[in-house]
């Protein structure tokens, strides 16, 4: 009940009770958005829901900057390695980016 | 999904598990993931076996279903087996065993249990069944609180008088103060609890550093946050830093949800202590309706045994939830006690850390022989 979900906001149905419209993975839901009073939500927002209820406005901005800083971290990590691979240091064991990890993550993709 | 598929790409977190690597210099670190939800997606995703063999990640007390205790499971069937109720319950509590079976075993029996999405639900079926009482087993941290908070301030507006809650929410901080006094554990830092601190915001755990002098990163629930996490509490380290963090950003602000701390202050007060399976009683812990609200209050309505019940004997849960046993170690993991007959209730909730490692746990064992990893793994565990 704690994992909460991201729904998109598509429209206002009721101001007095706090109800909205949310769209969450192509499915409309009506969820309370009352416990975001004084925060200034538009249509097309995000919103994470728990239990009926959005809890959090999700930061679109923050979200694509924290994964432009991760993205940055593997390309300092690429550049490292493509640099150690033509300087002919590597051996045969690295192959490519991060080769030595491929099926524990591999699941993820699936 | 958006938010969701983002968090999950494989090259970047190859390249997070590779400055993770950098990162874990040699010494054994061990950090606590304060959430269950942290614990499901580390068992699910297999995190475990791509961290440094020196690095370590052990489960926290987290998971809300997990920590009530039976004595609270019995009073909720001694109130959904009165005449007239109609019992609400989130999906998650129905397994959770009491000293005389579950709240499926009740309905079984007779009694009218419902499960609801949320509170809202049930204060709309006391609306439509004005004959009958309507009870809602509020369980959960400061993350499902405030929707408990609305709802009874929704039925007081709309002068509803057959709706009650039998409150048993609890706090997040005072069991982490618990776990940072116990001896069994050492603790290197903690991956601070994502929802939970949506709500409360990560003031509240600047104790975490400044008292005891451990690191806390709040944390969210994708592969990619958990990963970022954990470099963050090692970048610290490294630094030879002591802070609170926050990776959640796109959710958790530091002041948390002004909103949903100032409807809980009106609806809920503190109890004076409160019993945690494995924790035992925390002062301060949890919460109740306010003398105010009392019509609202299902402890002011039904006589409830109250009796404290002692676990199992056999169970190990308490100890699961400290982090101080993996879920393979204890004794009934996956024999006596799996998802369709849970004896504890770490393995009922999908965020309970048994129920996670016996969902998830064959993946890691591939997972750790394709690496030729040796994490240790239970022995002979049939998950």
């Amino acid at each position: 009940m704690c994992l909460g979900i991201p729904g998109q906001l598509v429209e206002f149905v009721d101001a007095h009770e706090h109800l909205a419209r949310v769209e969450v993975s192509g499915v409309a839901r009506v969820i309370n958005i009352g416990l975001l009073e004084g925060e200034p939500l538009h249509t097309g927002d995000w919103v994470l829901i728990h239990v009926g209820f959005a809890m959090s406005k999700i930061d679109e901005r923050e979200a694509a900057d924290a994964l432009d800083a991760l993205k940055m971290l593997g390309e300092v990590y690429d550049d490292e390695l493509s640099q150690l691979l033509a300087s002919g240091a590597a051996g045969g064991a690295v192959g490519e980016p991060g080769g030595e990890m491929p099926a524990a993550v591999r699941e993820w993709a699936e | 999904m958006r938010f969701v598929d983002e968090y999950r790409d494989p090259v970047t977190a190859r390249h997070l598990i590779h400055r993770i690597n950098e990162l874990a210099d040699g010494a054994s670190v061990k950090f606590m993931e304060v959430c269950g939800g942290h614990t499901h997606t580390i068992y699910r995703h297999g995190i475990e076996h791509v961290l440094p063999s020196n690095v370590e990640l052990v489960h926290g007390p987290g998971c809300p279903v997990c920590v009530i205790p039976m004595g609270r499971v019995d009073d909720a069937i001694a109130v959904a087996e009165q005449a007239g109720v109609i019992f609400t319950t989130f999906g998650d509590m129905m397994r959770v065993p009491g000293s005389r079976g579950n709240l499926l075993e009740a309905k079984a029996r007779g009694a009218d249990v419902r499960f609801v999405y949320s509170p809202l639900d049930a204060l709309r079926l006391a609306e439509e069944n004005p004959n009958r009482r309507v009870v809602f087993f509020a369980v959960g941290f400061e993350t499902t609180a405030p929707s408990t908070a609305v709802t009874v301030l929704r039925a007081r507006e709309l002068a509803v008088t057959n709706f009650s809650v039998f409150c048993n929410h609890v706090t997040i901080v005072p069991p982490i103060r618990a776990i940072l006094e116990s001896p069994d554990l050492r603790l290197d830092g903690f991956l601070g609890p994502g929802h939970v601190s949506t709500v409360v915001g990560n003031r509240p755990y600047r104790f975490v550093a400044e008292e005891y002098g451990k690191p806390l990163v709040t944390t969210g629930f994708e592969p990619l946050d958990i990963l970022e996490g954990v470099t963050m509490l090692l970048q610290q380290r490294h630094d030879g830093r002591c802070e609170v963090e926050n990776q959640y950003r796109r959710v958790v602000r530091d002041e948390g949800n002004p909103t949903a701390l100032r409807i809980m202050a009106e609806v809920f007060e503190l109890r004076p202590h409160f019993e945690w399976r494995g924790l035992g009683f925390i002062a301060q812990s949890a919460l109740r309706l306010r003398p105010e609200l009392a019509e609202y209050d299902a402890e002011h309505h039904f006589d409830l045994p109250n009796v404290r019940v002692a676990d199992p004997k056999a169970c190990q849960c308490g100890e699961v939830l400290k982090g101080v046993i993996k879920p393979w170690e204890c004794k009934v993991f996956g024999t006596a006690c799996t998802p369709e007959t849970p004896i504890g209730t770490c393995m009922v909730s999908s965020e309970g850390a048994c129920a996670a490692y016996y969902n998830f746990g064959r993946l890691h064992r591939e997972a750790a022989v394709t690496l030729g990893r040796s994490r240790p793994i239970a022995a002979g565990s049939s998950a």
